[in-house]
């Protein structure tokens, strides 16, 4: 009977107990650690650039964008262009390089030129294809970082093009072509070596020549629908 | 006392429970009184979910199979209790993510993995230009299986390198495509004949017991393009006729010739080999053909297409004219030198 009486008890304990349980909360027991992580100044920073003025934030990221360039123009052993990579850059100078070189006419005959599609589609891919071969061949570079480097380099191209553009408005004879090609040559070798100067840093050194061969025909693919182009007036 | 219709066997066994004034933890225990819950009928709900939030969680470790199954639309059958209902929403939405998340990410493992092909990439650059060289001398010995190297960085930068020469012979013959890009044909043309014509020899091999993998077809057929390479690269800048049969038949032949020895010391009988190196050479060899006609048209020179629009793009300038011009000369001499001479 005691025992039982105990029993009883004991199990009658757990009931209200588990009563004062439900509607005090602060009584439970609660376990694990509720600590606000550190980068909680991030949170007030994601909050400042939400209310900071628009003109702000695209300085800011025209500010980046035209650091990078530098960097690009100068090729030193940086790691600006890899720590805080970003694909405005890249997308500036893609659409900027695809526009001159459509010419803007809708002439039927010019079939051969390159369409603006046709140019976005080469940059891009091309540098996914390079990048996921740098990446198979061992590289440490993410797939981001190499897309961010191999678009900025395209800087000197667009150069390029703007000078042969120019050229191009004096006539088109065969001082201009030489002209346009040396343009065109130097351009496209800035361009490999500034890249090479960023990619091949990731890469073991005995393999350095398999990563740089298919950044030189990409580059030399761009170069030559660059030389090539014709305006149509 | 509440009433509630729920399918799934676990929340049955929470709310059945509630008729007889029990609530059953998983491990623990702790019993409800109804009529308490009865008293404050509002905040109790939200106590209940709280409560209802805690079991989960410590249950949601060993009862996750369990959980994910009952998600399927099970929520939706709640009755009444908003509160209640949004919690156990929650929990069910959150569930449903991270499962959904979890599969997704096997699948992207599984599929888009590119270390799949990372040992068909491990080469050093002395290799590969070794293989280029060799890819252009036949090998001597058909008696026993030649060795082929399985990689594929090799071929793919040769295909690349022949689309980038057909962009040019293209451009500067003044080809018009008019139904697609430039671009798009000569990666078309080059990469559908690599794996095409690879595909069908290795089905051709698999039909003629030849001991060949399709990784070692492909990157036999892809360094086989490094000929066609170098002859299209000379031909589409220097335009002679002559000159390009002459080179057709040494490098497209060399290139061709040691794919074919390659594949016969693979291959035992008379017969199969023959079908297998007949089908492969004809079609190595006229590819070459196809990409030196089909896509070059003659021109003067260079300079020409390169001038601009002053000239029109295509100059069908035929070929013999200078050899016709010459021999309708040379003919035209004769025939007055002899009607000179019989005067």
């Amino acid at each position: 009977m005691r025992s039982k009486m105990a029993e009883v008890e004991e199990s009658s304990k757990p009931l209200f107990a588990g009563l004062s349980d439900i509607s005090i909360s602060e009584d439970i027991p609660v376990e694990g650690d509720i600590s606000m992580p550190v980068g909680s100044q991030n949170a007030d920073n994601d909050f400042s650039t939400l209310d900071e003025p628009v003109k702000d934030t695209i300085l800011r990221d025209l500010r980046a964008v035209g650091q990078k360039f530098v960097h690009v123009m100068y090729p030193k052993k940086s790691s600006a262009l890899l720590r805080d990579w970003d694909l405005w850059g890249p997308l500036l100078l893609c659409v900027t390089l695809a526009l001159m070189l459509q010419g803007g006419s809708v002439d039927s005959e010019e079939d051969g030129r390159p369409q603006f599609a046709e140019v976005f589609v080469i940059i891009w891919f091309g540098s996914v294809i390079i990048t996921l071969n740098s990446k198979l061949l061992g590289g440490t570079i993410s797939f981001f970082q190499s897309l961010c480097v191999l678009g900025y380099c395209i800087l000197p191209l667009t150069v390029a093009m703007i000078v042969c553009r120019i050229v191009l408005l004096g006539g088109s004879g065969l001082v201009s072509f030489v002209v346009r090609l040396i343009v065109v040559t130097a351009s496209f070798s800035w361009s490999t070596f500034a890249s090479t100067a960023f990619l091949a840093d990731s890469q073991p050194p005995n393999r350095k020549a398999l990563v740089v061969y298919p950044v030189f025909l990409f580059y030399f693919v761009i170069g030559w629908m660059i030389l090539t182009f014709s305006p149509s007036h | 006392s509440i009433v509630l219709v729920i399918h799934s066997s676990y929340y049955n066994l929470v709310w059945k429970t509630f008729s007889t004034n029990f609530l059953l933890l998983g491990s623990g225990s702790a019993v409800i009184d109804m009529e308490n819950m009865d008293d404050t009928s509002g905040s109790s709900f939200e106590d209940m979910g709280e409560m209802h939030q805690r079991m989960k969680e410590e249950e949601e470790v060993t009862a996750e199979a369990a959980a994910t199954e009952e998600d399927n639309g099970e929520y939706g059958d709640f009755l009444g209790m908003k509160g209640l209902k949004g919690q156990l929403g929650r929990q069910v939405a959150g569930e449903v993510w991270q499962a959904g998340k979890q599969q997704a990410s096997k699948a992207f493992n599984l599929y888009a993995n590119i270390d799949i092909l990372r040992p068909y990439f491990d080469v050093e650059p002395n290799q590969v230009r070794n293989r280029l060289i060799e890819s252009l001398i036949p090998v001597r010995m058909i008696n026993f299986p030649q060795k082929v190297a399985g990689e594929l960085y090799g071929p793919m930068m040769l295909v690349f390198t022949m689309v980038a020469i057909l962009l040019h012979g293209m451009k500067t013959s003044g080809t018009v495509i008019r139904e697609g890009t430039l671009m798009g044909t000569a990666i078309g043309t080059c990469f559908g004949y690599w794996m095409g014509v690879s595909s069908f020899i290795y089905f051709l091999a698999y039909l003629c017991n030849a001991q060949i993998t399709m990784l070692q077809m492909l990157s036999l057929l892809g360094y086989g393009l490094f000929g066609h390479c170098m002859v299209l690269f000379i031909t589409y800048n220097v335009h002679f006729h002559s000159l390009f049969y002459i080179l057709w038949l040494v490098i497209g032949g060399l290139s061709t010739l040691r794919m074919v020895a390659v594949l016969i010391s693979r291959t035992v009988g008379q017969t199969p080999r023959l079908i297998l190196c007949g089908t492969l050479a004809a079609l190595h060899m006229l590819f070459l053909l196809y990409l030196h006609f089909a896509y070059h048209k003659m021109v003067e020179g260079i300079l020409d297409t390169l001038e601009g629009p002053n000239i029109p793009p295509i100059q069908r300038v035929a070929r013999d004219v200078p050899v016709v011009a010459s021999a309708v000369v040379n003919a035209t001499i004769k025939s007055i030198a002899a009607v000179v001479q019989s005067q």
